[in-house]
């Protein structure tokens, strides 16, 4: 039998189609790799083997089969799944099963996809190498002494470690982006509003969106369109239609105009990073492209911006966890007070801790017009900042990160290194524009490199041609990370 | 049934009494918390039904469970832009939510959602009347905002119902324009009036739906400064509101005469104490870190939807007071007291359309009828008094066929059978007898019955006849017309020389 566990679910709907092989096959192929190889990777929070192959029987037979029929996917652990264990990977949520189903999720089954489990993150989603789970790191699959990018990390090694068929990750300020750079696959942050945020345990709220992680460009659309659309259930997704992507993208890029942000080639950036960006836009040129330098002049200050507005958020968001309702409550609670003290500090780890600390301060009184407010009016200047770019181009080009994939361990107690591997993904959450990585190239220890495509809001259909072009004339996404 | 309070009987009670004597200026302002009767929930679908088991009426939404998100409910920002156009608001051009971050277990996010340095409306003026005269309270804001759910507190441990979270709540602001728990009381009542007047909420203040806390403070008069205020919290009635206001007023007279200091603080009215008690101070008060709320997205006010709303709004009780004045003739009492109720004003109408005496209703209405109401404790809506039955009556009243005293045990017997009151009065007998061959054995055997009265009027004691005529409505049970009864003795007792 093919290793049906390496292929795409494109590849995998054609064999489906043809009857070559079954629902089943699949479910047993990714169950035998999970097997081998999640030792080493621990990619995921939550897998339940019997209830997988449990979904995979229940798949419904019928002759009306939805686009994902058959297709196993795995999800963010901060995604609710009803009945299913939702936990952020954090101790707070410990036993934590959402009673209703995120709407991303609802669209998922509805087109007969198989849920499969979820994938191990940063708590909460805080964090850029998946080491503050409570459940511990997951490993790069190109290298397991390092960091597998974050805080969709164990998506993103789950796919790239071919654990996973595809995944959903989420992205505030390049959560989907980073780990799918520094793992080698395809991860695409859609527009501020087009996939409904309903269900996904929120960390800053006007930052969130929910996105696929994949194999190939193709998956990316076709797991994107999956999930987009209006949500009732979510005021800030917006009703606009969505784009028939696969058709999108195959179309030629000649032409296309395309901005080189030079605020993103910084000094005592990565060589080999750099190096690989450069040949990248050469390949783009000569497919017909456009490339020219540009400036987006606001980017030194996204991450401080970043890290006011999303803390602040995440502070009010995190508030609600407090052994009331749901999930750890401390034992040998004296009062109220002592019930919130005890749960949050047993609950909540370092980093959650440091942002809800930094948000809170953000937002009090005497301060909030110095910080919060403040990075609000620069917010607004760094979303002008890619106006004006995308009145002249029609998409940017950037690194995803400064490097490759760092070691375990290397930036964990230096919180403000941590929070510079962010420094190019983080200004697309701010403006609210989408955003994709796709491999470009290895560094000379065989660690992926990514490449990172800008668009203009809902023009997912931009990138993801930019994106499938240069995929389909290069061969960075068929190399194959070898777990030991 | 408050149409029975509103008018103000200016009278020196305890609070006043104190801030004359020591020349204090009260100064209050007043925060009304009004749920609004929406079919469902403020952000979510739930039902806002009052009364259903705990915990029945709740989704993940109004439980704050994670990953939820609000939606707004178009009817409530209706009712709210209702309520700000009656108060006469200038209502924001942009609607937007802000959080307000405080940590208790009735709060299931941890944050409420509301609206902060962007009320819905701002601005707006309410019109009390003391006595004979008008005086204008000032509106600060009108806002929307979720509701909490309920703490019982047990022996050792406190439960929770969410049944309440995600009701829709408005919250009402004045400036601090009042400056006597009595201007406060008609305030509320004037309050309650207009928003039952465009039906908006059920302001019952023991259900909860209206609920009021007072900031009050006192200063020397003439001073322009404000006294350090302090906040009353648990007030559950209108008059629960007067009488902590009024001990509130007093306690904080006594301290500044004794020479000590208010400390600002927030007190709870203890309703069977009938004082105010600390619950915090300022140094204790919440840092609320209000941000703007990301889940839900800022729009502007349609004009359109403004207008649809304006159309929905009925005639006021302050216009309507002034077209009774003007169209019936009634006088500022009358008037005032028929309008704080929409239904009584509705009433009144419908009487004054059948018949052509609009103070003769008035006076029924505003005697006979609301005593009955009142010793009954049933509403208008609910009274089994048809109005072309009490217009029936009076017609009876003006034609002769029944006395004026016996229009008053009809009342009651139409109310009790609902009955025509032609039908009742033919049945019953009660016609006026002024036919003198009926009245004469009466009157004559009155005049044997009571020589000692009948020989009084004889020697010039003109008040001894009245009590002839009484004694004949006695024997006719108040049938017989006392005009005729009169007459009738006077001719009898001139010819018995």
């Amino acid at each position: 039998m093919m290793e049906l566990n390496t292929l795409t679910a494109h590849n995998l709907t054609e064999l489906l189609k043809k009857g070559d092989i079954s629902p089943l096959d699949i479910c047993n192929s990714i169950i035998n790799r999970i097997e081998k190889t999640e030792k080493s990777l621990a990619a995921l929070a939550h897998f339940d083997k019997e209830k997988a192959l449990e979904r995979c029987g229940n798949l419904s037979k019928t002759a009306e089969k939805g686009e994902l029929w058959g297709i196993p996917i795995f999800i963010k652990d901060n995604i609710c799944v009803k009945d299913e264990l939702t936990t952020c990977s954090s101790k707070i949520l410990k036993g934590f099963k959402p009673p209703y189903n995120a709407t991303v999720i609802d669209k998922l089954t509805g087109l007969d996809a198989i849920l499969m489990g979820k994938t191990n993150m940063d708590e909460f989603a805080f964090g850029s190498s998946t080491e503050t789970s409570c459940y511990g790191p997951t490993r790069n699959p190109w290298d397991l002494e390092r960091i597998p990018g974050g805080s969709s990390g164990g998506s993103a090694a789950a796919v790239a470690g071919d654990e996973a068929i595809f995944a959903l990750g989420s992205d505030t300020g390049g959560s989907i982006r980073q780990p799918a750079g520094v793992c080698g696959v395809v991860g695409l942050k859609p527009t501020y509003g087009r996939v409904s945020r309903y269900g996904l345990i929120a960390f800053a709220s006007s930052l969130d969106q929910i996105g696929p992680i994949t194999k190939d460009v193709e998956d990316a659309a076709i797991l994107l369109k999956a999930i987009s659309g209006h949500d009732e259930m979510d005021s800030t997704s917006a009703d606009i239609p969505v784009s028939d992507y696969l058709a999108g993208m195959k179309k030629s890029i000649k032409g296309l105009k395309i901005g080189v942000p030079k605020e993103y080639f910084i000094e005592g950036m990565d060589k080999e990073v750099k190096n690989s960006i450069k040949a990248a836009i050469e390949k783009l040129e000569k497919l017909g492209a456009v490339c020219e330098d540009t400036s987006l002049p606001h980017t030194e200050y996204a991450v401080s911006v970043y890290y006011l507005v999303a803390t602040a958020e995440a502070s009010s968001n995190l508030a609600r966890f407090d052994g009331v309702q749901y999930g750890l409550r401390a034992d040998n609670i004296k009062s109220m007070m002592d019930m919130y003290k005890k749960t949050r500090k047993e609950g909540f780890g370092d980093e959650a801790k440091r942002r809800i600390i930094l948000g809170t301060f953000a937002l009090s009184s005497g301060y909030y017009d110095a910080y919060y407010s403040k990075a609000l009016k620069v917010r607004t200047l760094i979303k002008t900042d890619f106006d004006k770019a995308f009145q002249k181009f029609d998409a940017i080009v950037t690194p995803t990160s400064p490097t490759a994939a760092f070691k375990i361990g290397e930036k964990i107690s230096d919180p403000l290194t941590m929070y510079l591997s962010d420094i190019f993904t983080i200004s697309a959450n701010l403006a609210g524009i989408p955003g994709i990585s796709i491999p470009c190239g290895f560094t000379k220890n065989n660690l992926p490199i990514g490449l990172q495509i800008l668009g203009k809001p809902f023009d997912e259909e931009t990138i993801l041609r930019i994106a499938y072009n240069y995929e389909q004339n290069t061969d960075w996404h068929k190399r194959k990370p070898d777990i030991k | 049934m408050t149409f029975l309070y509103v008018i103000a009987r200016p009278r020196l009670v305890g609070a006043e009494a104190i801030s004359k004597s020591m020349s204090y200026e009260i100064v209050i302002g007043l925060e009304v918390h009004l749920q609004l009767n929406t079919k469902s929930k403020v952000f979510c679908g739930c039902s806002t039904n009052f009364g259903s088991a705990p915990n029945t009426q709740t989704c993940p939404v109004c439980l704050g469970f994670p990953g939820s998100l609000p939606v707004l409910n178009r009817q409530a920002l209706e009712l709210g832009a209702k309520v700000a156009i009656a108060l006469n608001c200038q209502i924001a051009k942009e609607i937007r939510f802000d959080r307000k971050n405080y940590f208790y277990p009735d709060l299931p996010k941890d944050y409420q959602i509301s609206q902060f340095d962007q009320p819905l409306a701002q601005r707006g003026i309410l019109n009390i009347i003391t006595g004979e005269s008008e005086k204008k309270i000032k509106i600060r804001r009108v806002h929307l905002e979720e509701d909490t759910g309920k703490l019982f507190h047990q022996k050792d441990h406190s439960l929770i119902d969410f049944n309440r979270s995600g009701m829709p709540l408005l919250e009402i602001v004045s400036e601090p324009d009042m400056n006597s728990p009595e201007e406060a009381y008609l305030y509320l009542t004037a309050l309650k009036s207009i928003l039952e007047y465009i039906d908006v909420s059920d302001c019952n203040m023991e259900e909860g739906s209206l609920r009021c806390d007072a900031n009050i403070s006192i200063r020397k008069k003439g001073d322009n400064a404000l006294g350090t205020k302090t906040e009353i919290k648990n007030m559950n009635s209108f008059k629960g509101v007067k009488l902590a206001l009024e001990y509130e007023s007093k306690r904080q007279a006594e301290l500044l005469e004794g020479g000590k200091k208010i400390i600002q603080e927030t007190r709870l009215y203890n309703t069977e104490k009938c004082v105010t008690e600390p619950m915090r101070s300022k140094e204790e008060a919440h840092d609320y870190r209000y941000f703007p709320e990301p889940d839900l997205v800022p729009f502007d006010f349609e004009e359109s939807f403004l207008e649809k709303i304006h159309k929905g709004i009925p005639e006021l009780p302050e216009p309507k007071r002034n077209r009774f004045i003007k169209d019936y003739r009634l006088s500022n009492y009358d008037s005032a007291v028929i309008v704080s109720d929409k239904d009584t004003a509705d009433y009144f109408e419908k009487c004054a359309g059948l018949y052509g005496n609009p103070k003769a209703i008035a006076n029924w209405l505003t005697g006979d009828v609301f005593a009955y109401m009142k010793e009954n404790n049933v509403l208008i809506k609910d009274l089994n008094l048809k109005p072309e039955h009490l217009s029936d009556m009076l017609k009876m009243i003006d034609s002769g066929v029944i006395t004026g005293k016996i229009a008053k045990t009809l009342l009651i017997e139409i109310i009790a059978t609902g009955a025509d009151p032609r039908r009742l009065v033919k049945e019953k007998g009660l016609e006026q007898i002024s036919d003198v061959s009926l009245l004469e054995a009466t009157t004559s055997q009155v005049i044997r019955e009571n020589p000692k009265s009948a020989e009084d009027f004889k020697n010039g004691k003109e008040n001894a006849i009245m009590f002839l005529v009484g004694k004949v409505m006695q024997q006719t049970k108040g049938r017989a017309d006392p005009n005729k009864v009169n007459e009738m003795l006077r001719e009898k007792l001139k010819g018995v020389k």
